[in-house]
């Protein structure tokens, strides 16, 4: 049980939260030919835009219904009509993924009415997917606000009583829920992990086929390219299985068992060597085909990683901030090979940080971070960008991880799942304390020498 | 080198195996040696003199792979980091043209990058092709008006050993005595200072810098540490010393036993290892130089570390006490090393004994009992089957057993070279101490032992 320390400052200083819209526009971008639209002022928008765009070095699909202070005190249906309707006039936005802000939640909008009100005045809607969210950013995170968007994309697509089972020759499938802090580069390679128990995977939402950084044949549209299928939604109950991922997916993951009947199977993360393992043991369960010798291979190549590391990670300390699954994922890989939670700030408390083997959780800022790092600076900071400057002063190493990174070049590319991802980080972090250390020995020079 | 000159340096009068078995001069047998040869000794020897550029004199094999590689550290130049060789071609072979590049390569080094002296290091292939050496460092020596010294070390001379005797002969033969050092420092609070030398000690991972404050502290200059962050100015100056410390390595006891035969400087064998042993090499300084006041502040200050020391090692010593070490390394460190592990409660279940002497043999069954297990060969399977039956919790040894080691599943430490981390003197004991745990208490030991999950079952 982890000791949990709640927000006891008026200030957050160099936040580590990140607002519910924007996992909530993440989540819309794995979705083929959707485009997120922030029900708030512009500027909800743009900042948005920004944080991904930075991120991921890629075009992000976002609009706005631009709210200013008339409509948000004369009520904003309108914008929100206006909106969609001019959204839809572009035959390539196959859904609109419509969400609420701070301010439209304070203002008291009632999305679903709204939407539910605009169709029935406008059969040319008939085709378009729309999809209201409610994501107010003063509650929740990012890792909440993806959550309530993938829900609500189960709640609006996945039929109440699916057709008849119908028997498939075709390759068996696999439902996965995966929790926000899953990059493209992570699902790239749980779906080949997938793939080499002869099954494919449905993933919601897709990163891997969207925001993986890659130039193709497609032109620039103003929608997700790439991503899962609005349709594949409607076949969901046809899988073997449905895996999820992280403990933010839950409800979703609820929703989904209970339309489909499909049978779901928690994993609270995919960091390490024990989450990896359980992955590949119900992989196997549920395929019925032996492990093949190419996960073998991964797992001994990640043993024998962890040994060749161990000198340099175990008892060392690492300080955290992040997003509760997040942080309960690296706390598995840590755990595993000794290294020593010293901090850990969350974005916003959770029953299962509550329930983790952290020893105390900060709900917090990276001042909060900083302040408990003071007395013995540890040799990692883990986490996204802002916690470059605050390494540097405390000259320790940084080890990014989550959103946003801007300083750092392929962050959607970075793999630290399974064996693989577990086996490059174990490499990175202990790298980094091999280079610290190269500097570290302060020469003595003797009060004789000449 | 001729052969003789070879069979000369093999025969070392101080040492107490030279007329018994010489199981650390031996000859390798082909297809069963490990270990490096002749230039690798003689590298290792003097390239942690910082302010000399060293040349190896050869093809890229030599110098390609090799330089650069220790954990050798410098509190100034760091002319040794640098990978100087003449990388001779094909064609400078077969055309003569080695000693003209090697010359010009000398000039090179000199303009660009200033150093203290040069010192070439003879390879395999120009000494079978006639090279020579000598006659080239003499004349860079008059055009450049540098010291130029040659090594030559060819590695197909023999061992590793032998090239740390020839580089210790060199330092002998054209360095040591040709400079004298700055006087004596006046007395700092009515101390008087007494000029030493240490002959072995390499500063790996700038371990002594854990020592020489205490040196520092009672007065004892060191003119030179053969060659652990030394200067060239330092070696040449070391025929001044009043006693010779000779720090875990029977390699340069030629050294130690040509300053008592041409300078009349005594000797003495020590370690820094351990706290029994750092106590005890700080205690044979002022008996050999015989001060009373040094005999009477050096018992003040052991008494003094030795109590700080054991405060610190408090929380280490539960947790690793009884644990079962098996220790394989060569030369000094077998025994040496032993008695720092005792010193932290430690069983140590079996020694390396494949480059020791009979002398550090003896001082094995000393520590150990007359049943201690010694090692004489250390191929892997070996050193993994008597790990195994002896219940080692951890293997100690040198960097190249250590994938071996780890791919038998077992805790490893690191005590060569190519190390990272400082264990001499007394502050050492604490770092030796938390790598011990570090490695012992990860917990990745019973997640690597256990067989995957799909084959558990079954």
């Amino acid at each position: 049980m982890a000791r949990i320390i709640k927000r006891n400052k008026a200030l957050s200083v160099n936040p580590v939260k990140s607002s519910q819209p924007l996992g909530a526009i993440l989540a819309f971008q794995g979705v083929s030919g959707a485009i997120p639209l922030l029900h708030g002022s512009q500027g909800c928008t743009a900042f948005a835009k920004v944080f991904f765009v930075r991120h991921f070095n890629e075009p992000i699909p976002l609009q706005t219904t631009a709210m200013d202070q008339i409509s948000t005190v004369q009520g904003g249906d309108g914008n929100v009509e206006q909106a969609i309707l001019h959204l839809a006039k572009d035959r390539r936005v196959r859904a609109i993924g419509l969400l609420t802000t701070g301010l439209t939640e304070v203002q008291g909008v009632d999305i679903h009415r709204v939407v539910a009100d605009l169709r029935k005045g406008h059969s040319e809607l008939a085709r378009l997917r729309v999809v209201a969210v409610n994501t107010p950013d003063f509650t929740g995170c990012l890792e909440s606000g993806h959550a309530a968007a993938v829900t609500a994309m189960i709640r609006d697509w996945v039929p109440a009583s699916p057709a008849p089972r119908r028997v498939e020759s075709e390759t068996p499938r696999l439902n996965i829920l995966p929790g926000a802090h899953l990059t493209p580069g992570d699902l790239d390679l749980l779906k080949a992990m997938v793939a080499v128990f002869g099954m494919e995977a449905t993933v919601i939402p897709d990163l891997a086929t969207a925001l993986d950084g890659h130039l193709g044949a497609e032109r620039h549209a103003p929608v997700a390219v790439g991503g899962v299928d609005p349709e594949d939604f409607a076949r969901l109950h046809q899988a073997k299985a449905t895996l999820v991922i992280g403990h933010a997916q839950e409800s979703a993951a609820a929703l989904l068992r209970e339309r489909t009947g499909v049978s779901n199977f928690h994993l609270p993360g995919l960091m390490g060597l024990a989450a990896t393992d359980q992955l590949v043991m119900f992989l196997h369960a549920v395929s019925g085909r032996p492990v093949p010798i190419s996960l073998e291979r991964q797992r001994g190549r990640l043993l024998d990683a962890m040994l060749d590391t161990h000198f340099y990670l175990n008892n060392r300390d690492a300080a955290l901030a992040g997003d509760p699954d997040w942080l309960l994922g690296w706390g598995a890989l840590l755990g595993e090979v000794g290294v020593h939670a010293q901090a850990v700030v969350a974005s916003v408390g959770t029953s299962q940080l509550a329930e983790s083997r952290f020893e105390t959780v900060k709900i917090g800022d990276l001042e909060d971070l900083e302040e408990r790092v003071a007395a013995e600076p540890p040799q990692w900071f883990i986490g996204n960008s802002h916690l470059v400057d605050l390494a540097g002063r405390h000259g320790a190493s940084v080890i990014r991880s989550g959103y946003p990174l801007f300083d750092w070049l392929g962050g959607q590319a970075l793999c630290r799942i399974g064996y693989e991802g577990a086996r490059q980080t174990l490499f990175e972090m202990a790298n980094a304390a091999v280079h610290a250390g190269q500097h570290r020995r302060q020469p003595y020079r003797s009060r004789y020498a000449a | 080198m001729h052969a003789a000159q070879v069979a000369a340096l093999l025969d070392e009068p101080a040492c107490a195996h030279n007329t018994g078995s010489k199981s650390g001069c031996a000859r390798p047998k082909p297809g069963a040696t490990a270990g490096g040869c002749s230039l690798d000794g003689a590298m290792i020897t003097l390239f942690p003199i910082a302010d000399v550029a060293h040349i190896v004199h050869g093809s890229i094999a030599c110098a390609g792979s090799s330089w650069d590689g220790r954990g050798t550290l410098s509190s100034g130049p760091g002319l040794f980091h640098l990978g100087l060789t003449t990388d001779l071609s094909e064609q400078d072979i077969i055309m003569g043209r080695g000693e003209k590049r090697l010359l010009h390569g000398i000039k090179q080094v000199i303009d660009r990058y200033r150093p203290a002296a040069v010192f070439v290091y003879q390879t395999c292939i120009p000494a079978l092709t006639g090279d020579d050496l000598e006659a080239i460092c003499k004349v860079a020596t008059a055009d450049f008006g540098l010291p130029v010294i040659p090594v030559d070390a060819a590695g197909f001379y023999g061992t590793k050993n032998l090239g740390n005797r020839i580089a210790g002969e060199t330092m002998v033969r054209h360095v040591i005595g040709t400079a004298e050092p700055e006087p004596a420092v006046e007395d700092r609070l009515g101390i008087v200072v007494h000029d030493v030398n240490l002959i072995g000690e390499f500063n790996i991972a700038g371990e002594f810098w854990n020592v020489l404050p205490l040196l520092d502290e009672l007065g004892l200059r060191v003119l030179c540490t053969l060659a652990g962050d030394a200067r060239f100015q330092q070696v040449r100056t070391m025929h001044r010393a009043r006693v010779t410390m000779l720090v875990c390595s029977k390699a340069l006891i030629n050294v130690a036993r040509r300053l008592e035969e041409r300078w009349g400087i005594p000797w003495f064998e020590g370690s820094f290892y351990g706290i029994r042993d750092t106590s005890e090499a700080l205690r044979a300084f002022a008996r050999h130089i015989g001060d009373d006041d040094l005999t009477r502040r050096t018992e003040a200050l052991i008494a003094r570390e030795e109590a700080a020391i054991q405060a610190q090692l408090r929380p280490y010593l539960d947790p690793l006490r009884g644990r079962r070490v098996l220790l394989y390394t060569g030369g000094v460190k077998s025994w040496s090393v032993v008695s720092a592990l005792q010193d932290l409660g430690m069983t140590v279940v079996a020694t390396g004994v494949r480059k020791s002497t009979e002398a550090d043999k003896a001082r094995i069954r000393a520590l150990m009992g007359d049943d201690a297990l010694l090692i004489d060969e250390g191929k892997p399977d070996l050193l993994l089957k008597i790990a195994h039956d002896q219940k080692a919790d951890l293997i100690m040894a040198g960097g190249r057993n250590m994938y071996t080691a780890l791919k038998g599943r077992l805790p490893f430490l690191d005590i060569n070279q190519e190390r990272e981390f400082a264990y001499a003197g007394y502050s050492g004991m604490v770092e030796l101490a938390r790598q011990l745990l570090t490695t012992l208490e990860s917990p990745i030991w019973a997640a690597v032992r256990r067989p995957a999950p799909w084959h558990r079952a079954a």
